[in-house]
């Protein structure tokens, strides 16, 4: 690393990306190899000693205690404080310093906020105004864009050129391809937690994806032109409820049609994870329908909305969607395990369960030791596969996929795309859920913006990302205010 | 390009909260106007037309609000109907809710008081005022012990046995060395020890804490026990015979009318127990140490990117309750009785329920710890003028009150975010 330069990192969910700067930022222990900084040898055995000297940390799961003022979260584990051993707090200094750092950089933020009523963007700004008032020189930031919508992306680019200006290191670890162009000097590409090659941002971008996935790699979906069949999901007026009592999603009307893909787009916690749960049965609706084939499907349980023929990829594979205790081969049966020939009077029949493993196991491209091996053992992508499996294994008229690709790698990626893409083939309704704007434009045939529980606009998936972005943040041309203003 | 507009800032954040006509203060509203209106009526019907007097002493002497029984008991419930008519503006919560308990109260002690037998129908003041605070005590040193803890994110369940161990341990140093200062600190090692188990097994060992907690209890209970029938029993004037503190009067405190001969010609326990809401107070909300301590309970991997040690100052805060706790044992053993088995009999579920009923602030804990006092000794009061209330119906009001509590009826009640979670680091 040299001083003011923007380092990129590339590499594959998995790649070992996460785990090297942890390392560094003293998270993780090193078994081997030595850590250099301006040419001595450090030890960094905790957070304390990186920020010593001076390596501050962006995480890709926020840092932040949420209850706390910004300043609160600035200040802590280097407090302001005055009244000697008893260390009364010095809250007027801690303000002065977060307002400092902020107009030094232009990083907006009000340091009397409370951090969980800020939206993400905000509290990313918190995050590296925290780094830098610890006075690091370098900055590693951990995925920073993958919360974000595609202007405050554009925005934190902004940011990181102004920090290159003023002398900062940057380490910017991603797996978009397009951002590394826009900014990196120079590029470090990772693969299985070896550094498998340099490369300059003139490289193209089917260049650095060989590079990172070790063969080159198709990374647009190839599907043909169809023309989409009779509704087979429609919701209207729906209204659901978050735990905590808000509404979630404020009166959706949807309409997904037999041999389409409807993507929903939307950056994450606009209600989209509401959404898909209330249509399984898994959350219940506070008004509006849901229907399925003409039938009215809210109030349904989820075992019942799953036989009438509905597949369904949560988006939290390790809690919604997997036993990870189990085995594949169980986990594979998770829903039809009572129903001949696996399961009938109450008793299982474990011959039957493993026979139909091997066949799924094999037919869906499972890496897996054996079908045996306990399910939360595979990767992410391999999981992940599991769940395809076991879905699309039932007869369906409506397959609904939530965060389908999230951490899995692009190989696993390419397969659980042609296998949506095959489904909306052979006439099944697709509903695709994702937070990677890339996905959705790519799959979709069309797709719905959702923003704060309501649908903003569906648009076909050849509008301008730049376009789709901005409803993504909310902003509404004028024709479309009318739909959505005045409620 | 095309004209856009933004959604203001306020949009965004007015769209998703839409509580409806039904607040939780016209809620509450509800039940307390028909609490009201049936303390009225059935009150009103129950007292007699004997002057109810409150009066401002320790006894029938001095000052006093008089009021005719059964014109009390209405006028009161009225009055609690009226606060909770109020509430349908949705303002004042917690003003109008005060209210109307405190109207409810009286109205229900207008019949008792009417009702007695003559010559006992008035209620002394100070001796209510004097009692609540002196049964408070112990809840007050246990529910700030579960501060300490669970802000730091340790579910103390063991409060029962480090008061427990507090309490043997005060009175058998205390009678061995014949100094009720040597009882104290004893008391404040046995709340420790029992705080150092607790801390070694869940935050080193992983132990699920709430499991820790009762095992804790258990063994203080068998522990104590044994040796209370193996030693003290056997011996009580070499071992069960602790020294007691007296009462110090505070000047000019001790003045205060009904205040002062009720809280300031007390003793150490009681003082000691206040001075430590306050300091924890502001300790935990205006100092570094505090900051980091909440960290830990909310967030502690945020709090270790930081190089904020979390595991020591969990270990910290868990041993420094066992401490405060323990000294709130040694007010059984070291104030008014000698060590009797199971002495504490409950008293620590109560400390966590006024925990959890003071949204785990220290002030908070504080006014949950005097209402349950106040509850307690209302039994006592009630008992001495021969009431048809049995005293058990008041003994559940604290439970009662703290599920109320949790099922959300006083306000959101959030514990720190990490209660209850070891931390494993990386």
């Amino acid at each position: 690393m040299e001083p003011g330069e923007i380092h990129a990192l590339l590499g594959e969910n998995g790649a070992g990306k996460s785990t090297l700067m942890n390392v560094l930022y003293g998270l993780l222990q090193p078994d081997e190899g030595e850590i250099l900084v301006n040419d001595k040898p450090v030890q960094i055995r905790s957070p304390r000693d990186a920020i010593n000297v001076g390596i501050g940390m962006v995480h890709q799961h926020f840092m932040l205690v949420p209850v706390f003022t910004v300043a609160e979260n600035v200040m802590l584990g280097a407090e302001k404080v005055r009244g000697g051993i008893a260390g009364f707090l010095d809250h007027r200094r801690a303000r002065r310093e977060v307002e400092e750092v902020s107009t030094r950089y232009g990083l907006r933020v009000d340091p009397d906020a409370v951090v969980e009523d800020l939206p993400v963007g905000i509290q990313q700004r918190v995050e590296i105004v925290k780094a830098l008032t610890r006075e690091v020189d370098l900055l590693i930031l951990d995925e920073p864009t993958a919360v974000l919508t595609p202007q405050e992306t554009d925005e934190l680019l902004a940011v990181m050129r102004s920090l290159k200006e003023s002398g900062k290191s940057i380490v910017f670890i991603t797996h978009k391809l397009g951002e590394v162009k826009a900014i990196a000097d120079r590029i470090t590409v990772i693969r299985r937690g070896r550094t498998v090659g340099t490369a300059t941002p003139d490289a193209s971008r089917d260049e650095l994806a060989a590079l990172m996935v070790g063969r080159s790699v198709s990374l647009t979906v190839t599907k043909v032109a169809k023309e989409p069949g009779a509704p087979v999901l429609q919701v209207e007026g729906l209204v659901v409820q978050d735990e905590r009592g808000h509404q979630a999603v404020a009166g959706v009307d949807l309409e997904v049609r037999a041999g389409e893909v409807l993507g929903v787009a939307g950056v994450q916690g606009n209600g989209q994870t509401e959404l898909v749960e209330a249509i399984m049965g898994l959350r219940p609706t506070l008004a509006g329908t849901v229907t399925l084939d003409g039938q009215r499907i809210d109030g349904w349980t989820t075992k019942r909305v799953l036989r009438a023929g509905v597949g369904y990829v949560p988006e939290d594979r390790s809690v919604d969607g997997l036993v990870k205790e189990f085995t594949v081969a169980e986990n594979l049966v998770l829903d039809i395990y009572d129903q001949p020939p696996f399961g009938s009077r109450g008793v299982l029949r474990p011959d039957e369960i493993a026979k139909s493993a091997k066949e799924r196991i094999a037919q869906f491209d499972v890496r897996t030791s054996s079908h045996e091996s306990a399910v939360g053992t595979l990767s992410g992508g391999n999981q992940q596969k599991v769940i395809v499996a076991r879905e699309m294994s039932r007869p369906l008229k409506l397959f609904i996929a939530a965060q389908p690709t999230r951490g899995v790698d692009v190989g696993s990626i390419e397969f659980i795309h042609s296998r949506i893409v095959h489904e909306r083939d052979v006439n099944t309704a697709v509903l695709l859920v994702s937070s990677e704007l890339d996905e959705v434009i790519g799959l979709a045939d069309r797709i719905a913006v959702m923003y704060r529980g309501r649908i903003l606009a569906i648009v076909p998936p050849d509008t301008p990302r730049e376009e789709i972005g901005l409803l993504m943040a909310g902003v509404v041309n004028e024709q479309g205010m009318s739909e959505v203003g005045h409620e | 390009m095309t004209p856009v507009s933004t959604i203001t800032a306020n949009e965004m954040v007015a769209a998703p909260i839409q509580t409806g006509y039904w607040t939780r203060s016209r809620k509450v509203g509800v039940g307390l106007v028909a609490a009201g209106v049936l303390a009225a009526v059935v009150f009103g019907a129950l007292a007699t037309s004997q002057t109810a007097r409150f009066t401002l002493s320790e006894d029938a002497q001095g000052a006093a609000l008089a009021i005719d029984g059964t014109v009390g008991a209405i006028l009161f419930g009225l009055i609690a109907a009226a606060a909770g008519a109020a509430m349908f503006t949705d303002r004042w919560f917690p003003w109008l809710l005060g209210v109307g308990i405190v109207c409810f109260v009286l109205s229900f002690l207008c019949w008792q008081i009417s009702d007695a037998p003559a010559g006992q129908n008035f209620m002394p003041l100070v001796n209510i005022v004097r009692g609540t605070f002196l049964l408070a005590v112990p809840l007050i040193f246990g529910a700030l012990a579960g501060v300490l803890c669970e802000r730091s994110g340790v579910v103390n369940v063991a409060i029962e046995g480090q008061l427990l161990m507090g309490a043997f341990a005060g009175a058998l140093v205390g009678t061995m060395a014949g100094n009720v200062w040597v009882g104290l600190v004893a008391a404040a090692l046995g709340g420790a020890f029992i705080s150092l188990l607790l801390a070694v097994f869940t935050i080193r060992y992983l132990v699920d804490q709430v499991v820790m907690g009762i095992v804790l209890n258990l063994l203080a209970l068998g522990l104590t026990g044994f040796l209370y029938e193996r030693l003290m029993q056997t011996n009580q004037a070499k071992y069960n015979q602790p020294p007691h503190f007296g009462n110090w009067e505070i000047p000019l405190l001790k003045d205060i009318p009904v205040l002062g001969p009720a809280l300031f010609r007390s003793n150490l326990f009681l003082y000691l127990a206040l001075i430590l809401v306050l300091v924890i107070h502001i300790a935990l909300f205006r100092t570094r140490w505090g900051l980091r301590t909440r960290s830990v309970g909310e967030h502690p991997t945020a709090a270790d990117t930081l190089g904020v040690r979390v595991l020591g100052l969990r270990y910290r805060n868990v041993l420094l309750a066992g401490v405060v706790a323990g000294i709130g044992g040694a007010s059984y053993t070291l104030l008014l009785y000698s060590f009797t088995k199971n002495m504490i009999g409950g008293k620590g579920f109560i400390a966590l329920a006024a925990l959890i009923f003071g949204r785990w602030s220290p002030t908070g804990a504080l006014l949950a710890a005097l209402f349950f006092g106040f509850a307690d000794q209302l039994g006592v009061y009630l008992g001495a003028i021969n009431s048809i209330i049995p005293s058990q119906f008041l003994a559940m009001l604290p439970y009662l009150a703290t599920i109320l509590a949790v099922a959300g009826l006083v306000g959101r009640v959030r514990a720190p975010a990490a209660d209850g979670k070891p931390y494993i680091k990386g």
